[in-house]
């Protein structure tokens, strides 16, 4: 519906037309486009921006802070990115499959440098818009070529952004009993309950390690009866690692479980982010891993995702990738990275620590155990949404309605503030 | 067996992108005088990729500047680079801009723009997921323009005539016929300047003429600007018809890409410009394409759209861009009115003025696929199967040996 002329006569070049001309307006061809609502994670972030409170605490999105609740440039990154420069790079276009370098210690990092699937050239691992563009790419390739099945099982809950878009992949979303709300910890028997009833061939997600939105993880007896079952309902394992090194702060420990599952025989498909662990955030780094029957199905399965790139965004940006790789790749920045890493979740468990120490001198008479035995950047407080609600409106602290905290953004200096309003709402 | 055993054994192995693998054929090639006419990308007289002066510049300030840091974007993208951007692709004094109805989402690159384009026409254009609201794309153009369009669910992305391969330029009535026979409410993708692959463009006049058929047949407008200040070396001039359909009130796209004329091409620089009725328009509409952006990237990479905004931003950054750029487009220039001599002083059956009629990167030679064959198995001189050749893969150094073999082949091969 395009504006209606009061005249045909064309107007000459670069002339506005006359305002008799503008005040005839026909409707848009987007009248009927909706407000759509505010993003339920990255949305509590801009409400932050707008609060003019100056006690105001976001612990809304996994981003890591420092101390003093400042964003942290990791020395290895700001090394890496000095090296960078020096070398005098190009900006050519990058493959669609990403920068070779970063893919292959992508990889090793999540595998094991050591692993017999690298070895034997069965995985494709692509560079990826970091997390979510990974699982993008993942959800349109299992939606494409796993035909045998439509479903992807979620654990109840799980991250906010993983229905969104494996249903416009065009998938659909079931779940599976995971957190326990009593014990504020895993549903062991639940899951397990829950898993043996998922037909053959469906596609299950797990959180490889610091387990979002509750910070449970699994403990490695219970993992391999997890993988046990897996295995013989026949289904399709999609690992979703975001937190490698900072669940435990070591890089190993935390890729643990999907090392077994590969090593029990699940050809699996991963999703990495370096957005958390580098601290890349906003370069978005990332990468799609499938674990392939043999080097020959890994290159016909490459030749597909590529298929599935090009229309989305041609080929990944450099500039992240690049940092990665120079990490991933240089011996010293390497065992720089992995003492950052260690100190970043250090840093959290601390926090934790504090948070509880805080509550109790509050006078909270409330369990807080869990607070403690989570892991990873995210804490399940078990508030309520109304209590969430009033934590925001009353004292300015921000978390998703689910009462996810992010615990990177809890500093010593506003513990006791942020312990003063939990207590207050749950007293 | 696990279940991804069964299914990945069924992936079928794809053909690869031609471009591409044009691009893998010449790196393996041995021969000492070969040429590579494919890949869309600049190149200096020494056929070296060139690193913009003052993107060099700008980067060290990045690297410097220990204030900045890596955090997320938000999810439409930096704001000063989306509206740097726009400002661009529109004119800074433009109506559109004034008047509050301009909005943009960063996006990885021209490709990612088109994408979010498309996606967000098919949710919410033409009554509502409708997929089967034709795409016009025309013939020939990107061949990554069906599969954006495709792979966004439209069921229905035709070509529309464009290119007269006898009189090898515009086939303007065709255009034309297409433009009125299409349904109402159609989307035409097209290209704001340096049309690839042909390296034509409708004249001022001609573009008027596509504006009042598609104003009056109420078609959809998407324009794709990859060559903005490529094309003639001067940015206003290449933005004349996307900056003419905004004076005509016409509601649009315009994907922009930042990856030839900052030479960002693997930092992913892009920018959907949408032009709206109103503010409140541009406000529901940006509201969903966050809903877009969410599920397939969440926000966009930020090194490249910084060093833009910066540079943008900046007057003196901003003077040595335009200056960086002309540089590229008088190279192209150059090597086109070269070719051109030379190929008429061999005496090469045909005309060749297309040569240094068509503009920007690309060319179409008018080679037939026997002779494009002959090109790169005989002279070892890679263009793509279309007969379209990047003027910026030529150099002083080896346009003879390109001149002599064109002359070969179109004297040998028919």
């Amino acid at each position: 519906m395009a504006l209606l002329k009061s005249s045909k006569i064309i107007s000459t070049v670069g002339l506005h037309p006359p305002l008799g001309v503008l005040s005839i307006r026909a409707s848009s061809w987007w009248s009927e486009v909706q407000m759509g609502p505010p993003d339920p994670i990255l949305g509590v972030s801009e409400a932050y921006k707008r609060d003019t409170n100056p006690k105001k605490i976001n612990l809304g999105v996994g981003a890591y802070r420092d101390d003093q609740g400042k964003p942290y440039v990791l020395s290895c990154v700001r090394k890496a990115e000095a090296q960078i420069a020096a070398k005098k790079l190009d900006k050519e276009y990058l493959a669609i499959g990403g920068l070779g370098d970063f893919t292959k210690a992508c990889a090793k990092l999540a595998l094991g440098d050591d692993n017999e699937v690298i070895k034997s050239g069965r995985n494709i691992t692509v560079q990826t818009i970091s997390g979510t563009g990974s699982l993008r790419i993942g959800a349109n390739f299992l939606s494409r070529f796993h035909t045998e099945a439509r479903d992807v099982y979620l654990p109840k809950p799980s991250w906010g952004n993983h229905t969104p878009i494996f249903r416009d992949a065009g998938m659909q979303l079931k779940a599976y009993t995971y957190y326990d709300p009593k014990t504020c910890g895993f549903d062991f028997q639940g899951a397990l309950n829950d898993i043996s009833k998922i037909p053959e061939k469906s596609v299950i997600m797990l959180h490889a390690c610091a387990h979002n939105p509750t910070g449970v993880d699994p403990r490695p007896e219970q993992w391999k009866e997890i993988a046990d079952l897996v295995k013989k309902r026949n289904l399709l394992v999609f690992f979703d690692m975001a937190y490698q090194g900072f669940a435990s702060g070591d890089i190993d420990r935390d890729a643990w479980a999907v090392r077994y599952f590969i090593e029990q025989g699940h050809n699996i498909v991963l999703s990495q982010s370096f957005a958390k662990n580098m601290g890349l955030y906003g370069e978005r780094v990332g990468g799609f891993t499938v674990v392939c029957k043999d080097a020959e199905e890994a290159k016909r399965v490459e030749s597909q995702l590529k298929i599935l790139i090009r229309p989305i965004y041609s080929n990944p940006p450099m500039n992240g990738a690049r940092i990665a790789a120079t990490i991933l790749n240089t011996p010293d920045l390497y065992k720089e990275w992995l003492g950052e890493v260690h100190g970043m979740a250090n840093r959290i468990i601390t926090m934790r620590e504090l948070l509880v120490a805080n509550l109790k001198k509050e006078g909270s008479t409330r369990n807080w155990k869990h607070v403690i035995d989570q892991i990873g950047m995210f804490c399940f407080t078990g508030l309520k949404p109304e209590q969430v609600e009033r934590l925001t409106k009353e004292f300015s602290i921000y978390m998703t309605k689910d009462g996810r905290i992010s615990m990177a953004g809890v500093t010593s200096g506003n513990v006791g503030y942020l312990a003063q309003g939990i207590h207050a709402v749950t007293k | 067996m696990p279940a991804s055993r069964h299914f990945c054994q069924k992936v079928p192995q794809a053909t690869p992108v031609a471009v591409f693998k044009l691009s893998n054929d010449f790196k393996d090639d041995p021969n000492p005088m070969k040429v590579n006419l494919g890949v869309g990308a600049y190149r200096t007289d020494e056929g070296q990729p060139w690193v913009l002066p003052v993107v060099k510049k700008v980067e060290k300030l990045i690297v410097a500047d220990n204030r900045l840091n890596h955090e997320y974007l938000p999810i439409l993208g930096l704001p000063e680079f989306r509206s740097s951007a726009s400002k661009i692709a529109l004119g800074e004094d433009s109506p559109a801009i004034q008047e509050n109805r301009v909005g943009a989402v960063q996006c990885l690159g021209g490709t990612g723009a088109l994408k979010m384009g498309a996606e967000f026409l098919r949710r919410w254009y033409n009554g509502n997921d409708n997929m089967k609201t034709p795409v016009y794309v025309s013939a020939p153009t990107w061949e990554n323009h069906n599969s954006v369009f495709a792979n966004a669910g439209f069921k229905d992305v035709r070509p529309y005539k464009y290119w007269d391969a006898e009189k090898r330029g515009l086939d303007l009535a065709g255009f034309l016929g297409d433009l009125e026979t299409a349904p109402k409410h159609s989307i035409f993708v097209l290209h704001a300047c340096a049309h690839n692959p042909t390296g034509t463009d409708p004249t001022h006049v001609e573009w008027m003429q596509v504006a009042e058929v598609m104003e009056r047949r109420k078609l959809f407008v998407f324009f794709d600007s990859a060559y903005q200040g490529f094309a003639s070396g001067c940015l206003d001039k290449d933005a004349w018809a996307v900056r003419y359909f905004v004076t005509q009130g016409f509601e649009m796209f315009c994907a922009q890409s930042f990856s030839k004329n900052f030479g960002l091409y693997n930092e992913r620089v892009g920018n959907l410009t949408i032009v709206a009725r109103d503010a409140d328009n541009v406000r529901r509409v940006l509201s969903q394409m966050e809903k877009i952006v969410r599920v397939t990237w969440s926000n966009p990479p930020s090194q490249g759209a910084r060093l833009v905004a910066i540079t943008l931003n900046t007057a003196e950054l901003f003077a040595e861009w335009k200056d960086n750029v002309k540089t590229m487009a008088d190279r192209v220039l150059l090597m086109r009115a070269s070719l051109q001599a030379k190929l008429q002083a061999l005496g090469t059956p045909g005309t060749w003025d297309h040569i240094t009629q068509q503009i920007g990167m690309f060319s179409f030679t008018g080679l037939n696929p026997k002779q494009v064959e002959y090109m790169i198995k005989e002279r070892s001189i890679y263009l793509m199967a279309s007969g379209r050749i990047n003027m910026c893969g030529l150099t002083t150094k080896n346009i003879d040996y390109v001149a002599k073999s064109i002359h070969e082949t179109v004297v040998n091969v028919q």
